[in-house]
């Protein structure tokens, strides 16, 4: 294959692929935990760190990796211990990150903003030998930790609280989550860019769960999807010559409507099949959209036994 | 009022204490079994409002006991220190002897948390919820062996959801999903056992699973503490019942038997026939009496 000649079209497939390994690995956490936006804001606090790597004229990349692994651990003490104003404080951090990089990146001598929009937007025509050298470590770790630990990450992602009480080390295994996800960013970076890295590690996730029920299924089903729009999206690019980060983006985007449409009739299958299964449980029922906890029609017959209250309402503003 | 009440609350938990001293010394008493859970001295604020006003709580081994009172009354709070979730202010908890701060036994305690946190935001089947309730015996680096698997097969099939372990827990009506979390909580197979409202919107046929499963529990010599807004259909289960108003303890006794008969008259959250209902049990003539065991288990 044509495609397959040049030295750095072989890197650029590598790259891809391994980004599209880990992109889903570490984003399903990030869904389970509807945290889906927070590679976003690594992606925008990497940013800091790609200026700082040119005004210093070292590596980008290690410079995003430093800086993104520091702003995840930021995010992650904010929601742990951010009561109400976590989701403000948040956003300082996300376009504080942003600004940062555009001011540093101008200061510098050699830096520009065309520079910024390879970081922002990916250039896998640029990865280097020792660039993939340094993505198959990276990724390689990314792999050890999301796979390795898939029972407890689950566990902690599923039900914090619960984590808790069973003594796993809830504060230590959401930082690795997050120190994950940064190194996955500053990963992805050089395939898809900045600003489309999330996007990377949540739809080829959405697009599994509309067709599985279990963790496990999704997960790799997630992984699948994300390797073959990588793959598909590089490859169309080298032939088309249309950027390759928007192309995966779109690419993956367009396989979670196609699951989506096929999914409503799987659905209705596996309602049909549930309701016949309880037979004798007197409520009616059929699944339930969103948290199971809401009211809705799975109300049960009894009387309410519990009410908006003082108790609760504090409670929630503990919890978060 | 309230003086008197706490008064009496204080009287009956000094009483209780006093049980293992004199116990020995007559041959035919069994000697008393261990505490499980001291709470002792509590206090806790949520925001700058105290929620837990000097909170003393113990727990033998073997007690089923049902934490009562109306919203607001602080019950939640107090289960939720035990585990350690809300930092107390005030007074020390103990778990099996050991202080919370430096308790690490955590298989020992099963924890079922307030219906509203097992749907998360990627689908999970049954086996995998209940599986990450095993964890606390696997920890972080053992890999789950037959036994751990076959641990969890068991409490999945004690609930009556061997047929549904590979459906997704959101597509589940609410008393299946209540009986999800209280496998993941059995699945360790736990001592003490800590439910937070299990029976809070739970359909008639899953609050009968959920009663013979922990009638099953108690049998085997499990503790339980139970958060209830009403006793229900747990009520033969219960030996004791402590009454919480405004954070502090009204009744350590036998379960009020009139709370489950006007149960329906005061359920409306924050109605005021349901907080006169709370005070009344606080003047109940078995307040100050010793825990009894009603023995209707067997």
């Amino acid at each position: 294959m044509e495609i397959l000649e040049t030295a750095l079209m072989q890197r650029a497939l590598i790259a891809a692929v391994l980004v599209g390994v880990i992109a889903p690995a570490v984003g399903i956490y990030l869904v389970q935990r509807r945290q889906a936006l927070m590679g976003d804001g690594i992606g925008h606090v990497a940013m800091t760190g790609v200026g700082l790597g040119f005004l210093l004229s070292t590596s980008p990349v290690w410079m995003a990796t430093a800086v993104a692994i520091v702003g995840s651990i930021a995010m992650e003490l904010i929601r742990a211990y951010g009561r109400t104003r976590g989701d403000i404080a948040l956003a300082m951090l996300f376009y504080g990150g942003m600004a940062g990089g555009v001011l540093l990146i101008n200061l510098s001598p050699t830096g520009s903003n065309a520079n910024l929009s390879s970081y922002l937007f990916g250039s896998l025509s640029t990865v280097s030998e020792a660039d993939l050298d340094a993505i198959w470590v990276l990724a390689a770790l990314v792999v050890l930790v999301t796979v390795g630990l898939r029972r407890q990450l689950f566990a902690v992602s599923q039900d914090e609280e619960f984590a808790r009480v069973t003594g796993l080390p809830v504060r230590a295994l959401n930082l690795l989550v997050a120190v994950t996800a940064a190194v996955t960013v500053t990963v992805a970076m050089r395939v898809v860019g900045l600003l489309l890295v999330s996007a990377l590690m949540v739809v080829p996730v959405a697009a599994a769960q509309q067709i599985t029920r279990s963790f496990a299924v999704t997960f790799v089903t997630a992984v699948v999807i994300g390797t073959a729009v990588t793959l598909a999206g590089t490859v169309t690019s080298y032939y088309q010559d249309v950027p390759p980060g928007a192309t995966i983006v779109l690419l993956a985007i367009g396989v979670f409507l196609v699951l989506t449409v096929l999914a409503t009739p799987l659905a209705r299958r596996r309602a049909r099949a549930s309701r016949s299964a309880e037979g004798g449980d007197p409520v009616a029922e059929g699944p339930v959209e969103g948290p199971v906890g809401s009211p809705g029609p799975e109300s049960p017959p009894v009387p309410a036994m519990r009410g908006p209250s003082d108790e609760a309402t504090a409670r929630r503003e503990l919890a978060e | 009022m309230a003086t008197t009440h706490t008064g009496r609350a204080e009287s009956a938990g000094r009483e209780a204490d006093d049980v293992p001293r004199t116990a020995p010394d007559t041959g035919s008493t069994p000697p008393p079994a261990p505490t499980v859970l001291s709470l002792r001295g509590a206090t806790a604020t949520l925001g700058s409002r105290p929620v837990l006003r000097g909170i003393d709580l113990s727990l033998r081994r073997g007690e089923v006991v049902a934490l009562l009172g109306a919203n607001g009354s602080g019950k939640s709070t107090a289960v939720r220190s035990v585990i350690g979730q809300v930092p107390l202010t005030g007074g020390e908890v103990t778990l099996f002897g050991t202080p919370l701060r430096r308790f690490r036994d955590w298989s020992r305690v099963g924890y079922v948390p307030q219906r509203t946190t097992a749907a998360s935001g990627v689908p999970a089947t049954v086996r995998e919820v209940v599986a990450s309730g095993r964890l606390s015996r696997t920890g972080l680096l053992r890999w789950p062996t037959r036994a751990d698997r076959a641990a969890v097969q068991r409490v999945i099939e004690l609930v009556g959801l061997a047929d549904r372990a590979k459906d997704a827990v959101g597509a589940l009506s609410g008393g299946q999903h209540q009986r999800v979390l209280i496998a993941r909580a059995l699945a360790a197979e736990p001592e003490l056992l800590i439910m937070d409202e299990p029976m809070a919107g739970v359909d008639l046929a899953s609050q009968e699973i959920l009663a013979a499963t922990l009638r099953e529990q108690v049998t085997a010599g499990t503790t339980v503490l139970l958060v209830l807004h009403e006793l229900g259909p747990l009520e033969p289960l219960i030996d004791r019942a402590v009454v919480l108003r405004e954070g502090r303890v009204m009744h350590d006794g036998p379960p009020p038997k009139a709370v489950g008969q006007h149960a329906p008259a005061g359920d409306e959250p924050g109605h005021p026939a349901s907080q006169g209902h709370l005070a009344n049990q606080g003047c109940h003539p078995h307040a100050a009496g010793e825990p009894l065991r009603t023995g209707l288990l067997t």
